[in-house]
């Protein structure tokens, strides 16, 4: 990719997602070889490999307790692989934590909120930045020079997330304060604030109603159009994956059980079975 | 009327001391949700190894210098706190992550008695004297509008100037910096400050070492007034009422709790005692806590507590 994205144009009035839906696919960005993960004697998960496209949205789906959670938590650096490689961007790694993955571009949201409660949403969002900010603590707190213009051109990010995101009218209260739906969205702000060049969104829209759904999936397509960012994401409701994503990964007890297009994967037997059920 | 200005002012006095070691426990609270009982050991270890430093460095170095000589001492106390902070992150936080409360809450009882041990052995347990050469007399000051005027100690004045600009700095570093966001950051959700790229180790080593300084201060301000002695460790017990008036998470409430509490227990003692009998001053301020706990448990100024059903 090229330098990150300084400037996050505004979608005034964006024309039908369909159309501005114009795909760039690049190459492999993060390729997942053999990964198992053991727990004890608990296998989560079994040798899964899949790769991820520049410019994509992946998904991960598949029942409950399938691995989802586990192999996003692989990826982010949570756990750490009983067997396998992860590569990113060229580089291999076999143990990561969390803070490295971050430093190296990966954000993620996470499934049961976890935002800073206490404090204001502007706040929150404001804390992705965490890592871009250069200038010292002293400069910061006695508000000189650069550290004052770093402060501002940061804030002036942080409020175009806001403006994307629609929470306008929160910037200032406390998150833990905010409806669900919304909080769902400062996670996601936060995330974004990091400029990530792979994000990873864990069950995003987990215990939405409609239209909430139909708000996430568009800020999710619109990151994915407006910034270029590489969605990975996980999510246990078919409906809405097929619909936004470009390839779908399915697991079932920590297996691959299919992998391609949403229409490959509709159609493919072991998928449905895992589903639906099968008599035996 | 005079008299009633004085009694509230030595509350007050007393009260900023209870805030700056309730201080200590609001900082490593509200970063990384430890209940931090060895505040209090702290306190002592700070204070003594102050005390000890300015008696051996000068003696080593010839300095004759008051002023030169408590600056350094209180360089050195200060380096002590990092090394302990240091070694807390190192050797028992670090292996604690993601523990029940109740875990950690044990595991500062422990460094507790092991401050109290070490801090001993090292710095030995007579009682010590900070002459950090503040002036002991004191000013009689609105003469004019009482008999006999309102007695102030110069002494008192100055701690207070202290541990005002103690706490304007903790302030500007928590609201407006980077660190300070961090830190309020890995308070509230430890995952989701490592996801956003912060590190824990880092931030708990940081508030730590802070609040050393703090108990340094406190430690310091304590030591010249009363002494460097054991009895200091107590005066965690005392602070724990003020935390939990002013709620664990707020600065704010951690000073004004302080004062609160260091004034209700001067006039009560003054205006009450004879009535009860006397002791107030003793058992005031936790009775003033319980009263919290039943109708306010999240304190004046702490987090509201939010129930979602």
């Amino acid at each position: 990719m090229n330098a990150p994205h300084a400037m996050m144009p505004l979608p005034p009035d964006a024309p039908p997602l369909e159309q501005v839906h114009a795909k760039k696919i690049g190459d492999v960005i993060l390729d997942i070889k053999n990964i198992s993960l053991r727990f004890g004697g608990v296998k989560a998960l079994t040798d899964i490999s899949f790769n991820v496209k520049e410019h994509e949205i992946r998904s991960i789906i598949g029942p409950n307790g399938a691995g989802k959670s586990s192999m996003l938590n692989c990826i982010n650096g949570v756990y750490t692989p009983s067997e396998g490689s992860i590569t990113f961007r060229g580089q291999t790694f076999a143990h990561m934590n969390s803070r490295q993955v971050a430093e190296m571009g990966v954000a993620r949201t996470f499934q049961n909120l976890a935002l800073f409660k206490g404090m204001s949403v502007l706040d929150n969002i404001m804390s992705g930045r965490n890592l871009k900010i250069k200038s010292n603590l002293f400069m910061q707190a006695l508000r000189i020079g650069p550290a004052e213009r770093e402060e501002i051109k940061h804030r002036e990010f942080v409020e175009r997330i806001i403006d994307f995101l629609e929470i306008q009218a929160y910037r200032k209260t406390p998150v833990g304060q905010l409806p669900y739906g919304l909080q769902k969205r400062v996670d996601l702000g936060r995330a974004l604030a990091m400029e990530p060049q792979v994000l990873l969104l864990d069950e995003p829209m987990a215990g939405m109603n409609v239209e909430e759904k139909q708000d996430m999936s568009r800020f999710i397509l619109d990151v994915n159009d407006e910034f270029g960012t590489t969605i990975v994401l996980i999510e246990h409701d078919m409906g809405v994956v097929m619909d936004i994503s470009d390839r779908v990964v399915v697991l079932d007890y920590g297996k691959k059980i299919g992998d391609g297009t949403p229409d490959e994967v509709r159609n493919n037997e072991d998928v449905i079975r895992a589903y639906l059920g099968t008599s035996h | 009327m005079g008299f009633f200005l004085e009694t509230l002012l030595g509350g007050l006095m007393t009260g900023m001391l209870y805030s700056l070691v309730a201080l200590g426990f609001v900082l490593i609270f509200k970063a990384s949700g430890v209940f931090n009982f060895a505040q209090g050991a702290m306190v002592l270890f700070a204070a003594l190894a102050m005390a000890r430093f300015s008696e051996w460095i000068p003696a080593k170095f010839g300095i004759d210098n008051v002023i030169v000589a408590n600056v350094l001492a209180f360089i050195g106390a200060g380096i002590m706190m990092f090394i302990v902070a240091w070694l807390i992150e190192k050797l028992v936080l670090r292996h604690l992550v993601n523990q029940e409360g109740a875990t950690l809450l044990m595991a500062t009882l422990g460094i507790t008695y092991f401050l109290e041990g070490v801090g001993q052995s090292l710095f030995g347990s007579d009682i010590y004297k900070i002459d950090i050469g503040m002036p002991k007399d004191p000013v009689i000051v609105l003469e004019s509008l009482f008999q006999g005027g309102v007695m102030v100690n110069k002494e008192d004045l100055i701690a207070a100037l202290i541990a005002a600009a103690l706490v304007a700095l903790l302030t500007v570093f928590f609201q407006k910096t980077k660190t300070g966001r961090a830190l309020r950051a890995v308070a509230d959700d430890h995952q989701a400050a490592q996801s956003i790229g912060i590190p824990l180790s880092t931030i708990w080593v940081i508030v730590w070492c802070v609040a050393g300084v703090v108990a340094l201060v406190a430690g310091m301000i304590w030591g010249s007034k009363l002494g460097v002695q054991f009895s200091l460790t107590t005066v965690a017990l005392r602070a724990l009422p003020v935390v939990i008036l002013g709620g664990l998470t707020s600065v704010p409430g951690a000073i004004i709790g302080g004062l609160i509490i260091g004034v209700g227990e001067k006039l009560s003692e003054v205006y009450l005692g004879p009535y009860v009998g006397g002791g107030i001053e003793i058992w005031f301020a936790y009775v003033l806590a319980l009263v919290f706990l039943l109708f306010r448990p999240q304190g004046l100024f702490g987090e509201k507590i939010i129930d979602r059903v």
